[in-house]
């Protein structure tokens, strides 16, 4: 650690390249802080917008219209509307309804500003993901489903052993297009001060005045994220191949 | 629906249809089908393309609903729009031409995955009896393959195996062996015949036709949905009566 940090002082003084994070105790706890946020933010999204997902594209495939249109309501609001805006719904139209009375009288938010950008954020994923896997869902040949049918599995079971296996592996390359779409946007939470990773840099860039250092370092370290993601889905689509299938 | 179940004995027809209708939109396909099928019996669907085989089949196992008429299964009113499909489906299995088997599950587990999710039955025994089935249909070896490992006529047994685990009482073929190369036609029929021997109630259709007097305890002729003519094989293909038959015979044969 003290290499380091010697190294930090060292690029700092020579160049004045300021890499607080480097070399100041507190930045760095604050800058690990948000990607810390940052990390959970993304893992629960990504959760729950692959739970909307499955459930939205089971519903969108009943032959019920109350289930279904719903649904449709929900994919075409959540796609054709930005997500900084969605989300700002959520917290600040939403958010002001939803408040309880705390013990001394006043007023607090009942659902926090994190919890609303997980909300917004896996429902925003979760519309695409929805429209993705009913394009997957699609795709499973409909012979398949006949013969399922014809060994007495109901629709949930044929979906659950049939459809959605096959779906996520037919799915699965759009599936990571947006997973790694939604990392990136999970940096819209800054704007109601969830203390994410770009909530963290620029809190440390405008008390150091190291704009420059502080934008480098966060590019790169969403670069790490989203490197890390495409390699679990690599893991994971290698994991759900299929021996002789062709997808 | 138990109640006709239990009126059911094996001294009726295990397969009864009566003046079956059936058609997609306004189009009719199924212009008034009867036939009765008995226990242990095998029987040849034969006809052109477009004639309604794969229907009639379909229909017998709910795959599809019919307009008029009635079908009985074992008892069971399939026509029934109340029909319990589940108790259906138990009795009846059925091997379609492309064999639809699950891509993402051996060999094995195609066989296995309905007793298992479907009767909940326990997977040690499920799978004692699947490793015998893949036994029979002569694939000892490539329990463990997945489909797309394996040849069409390959498939196609293991399909055969997939139906037989549910223990049906009533196997359905469509055209079973028409996706397949000439040579591998041959190890899907041999394993059909086995079945035939044990006495299984087989409909097949089929356009082999020297498998169907080979094997068929009777064989139906179908043109634009109605049945023409029907008889045990050796009459049959000896002296069709009808000219619509005899033009399909000298066309195949
Ligand atoms: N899902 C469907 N919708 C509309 N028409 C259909 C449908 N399935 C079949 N048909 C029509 O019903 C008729 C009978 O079709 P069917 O598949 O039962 O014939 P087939 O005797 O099995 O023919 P083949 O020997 O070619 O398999 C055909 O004219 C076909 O075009
Ligand atoms: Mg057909």
């Amino acid at each position: 650690m003290e290499t380091v940090e010697t190294f930090f002082q060292w690029l700092r003084q020579s160049y004045g390249i300021k890499i607080t994070i480097g070399y100041d105790a507190w930045d760095r706890a604050q800058f690990l802080a948000g990607l810390w946020t940052t990390v959970k933010l993304s893992v629960l999204s990504i959760i729950f917008s692959l739970i909307v997902g499955v459930i939205g594209a089971f519903a969108q495939g009943s032959k019920y219209l109350i289930l279904r249109a719903p649904i449709g309501i929900f994919v075409t609001f959540f796609r054709n509307t930005p997500p900084l805006v969605q989300l700002y719904f959520f917290f600040f139209a939403l958010g002001s309804v939803l408040r309880v009375t705390t013990e001394t009288g006043g007023s607090a938010p009942m659902v926090s500003a994190f919890s609303w950008a997980v909300i917004s954020l896996s429902l925003f994923a979760g519309a695409l993901n929805t429209e993705i896997f009913r394009s997957g869902i699609e795709a499973v040949p409909k012979s398949t489903l006949e013969a399922s049918e014809s060994l007495g599995f109901t629709r949930f079971q044929t979906y659950l052993y049939v459809v959605l296996p096959l779906a996520l592996r037919i799915s699965l390359p759009s599936l990571g297009t947006n997973l790694v779409n939604l990392v990136k946007t999970t940096s819209l939470a800054y704007a109601i001060a969830v203390p994410e990773l770009l909530y963290a840099a620029a809190q440390i860039w405008s008390e150091q005045l190291n704009v420059r250092e502080m934008m480098t370092v966060l590019l790169l370290t969403y670069i790490l994220l989203v490197a890390v993601l495409v390699w679990i889905l690599g893991r994971w689509e290698k994991a759900l191949r299929i021996p002789g299938y062709g997808v | 629906m138990a109640m006709t179940d239990v009126k059911w004995t094996a001294d009726q027809p295990i397969v009864s249809l009566k003046d079956v209708r059936k058609s997609y939109g306004s189009v009719p396909v199924l212009n008034g089908i009867s036939l009765d099928i008995m226990k242990g019996e095998v029987i040849c669907i034969i006809g052109p393309s477009g004639s309604g085989k794969s229907t009639l089949i379909r229909c017998i196992n709910a795959l599809n609903d019919i307009q008029g008429g009635s079908i009985l299964v074992e008892g069971l009113e399939v026509h029934d729009p109340k029909l319990d499909k589940l108790a259906l489906r138990k009795k009846v299995g059925m091997v379609f031409q492309q064999y639809n088997l699950f891509p993402h599950k051996t060999a094995l587990q195609n066989v296995m995955m309905a007793p298992v999710k479907v009767l909940k039955e326990n997977p040690a025994e499920v799978e004692k009896r699947a490793r015998e089935l893949i036994r029979k249909v002569r694939l000892e070896g490539k329990e463990n393959s997945y489909p797309g490992e394996l040849s069409g006529g390959q498939q196609q047994r293991v399909a055969i195996a997939r139906s037989l685990a549910m223990r049906p009482d009533i196997m359905l073929f469509d055209e079973v062996t028409a996706a397949l190369d000439p040579e591998t036609v041959k190890e899907v029929l041999v394993t059909i015949k086995d079945l035939a021997a044990e006495g299984m109630t087989c409909i097949l259709v089929t356009h082999e036709m020297g498998f169907a007097r080979e094997v068929a305890d009777h064989i139906y002729f179908t043109d634009k949905g109605v049945i023409v003519e029907h008889g045990p094989p050796a009459g049959f293909f000896a002296n069709p009566t009808d000219p619509r038959t005899r033009q399909f015979l000298s066309q195949v044969l």
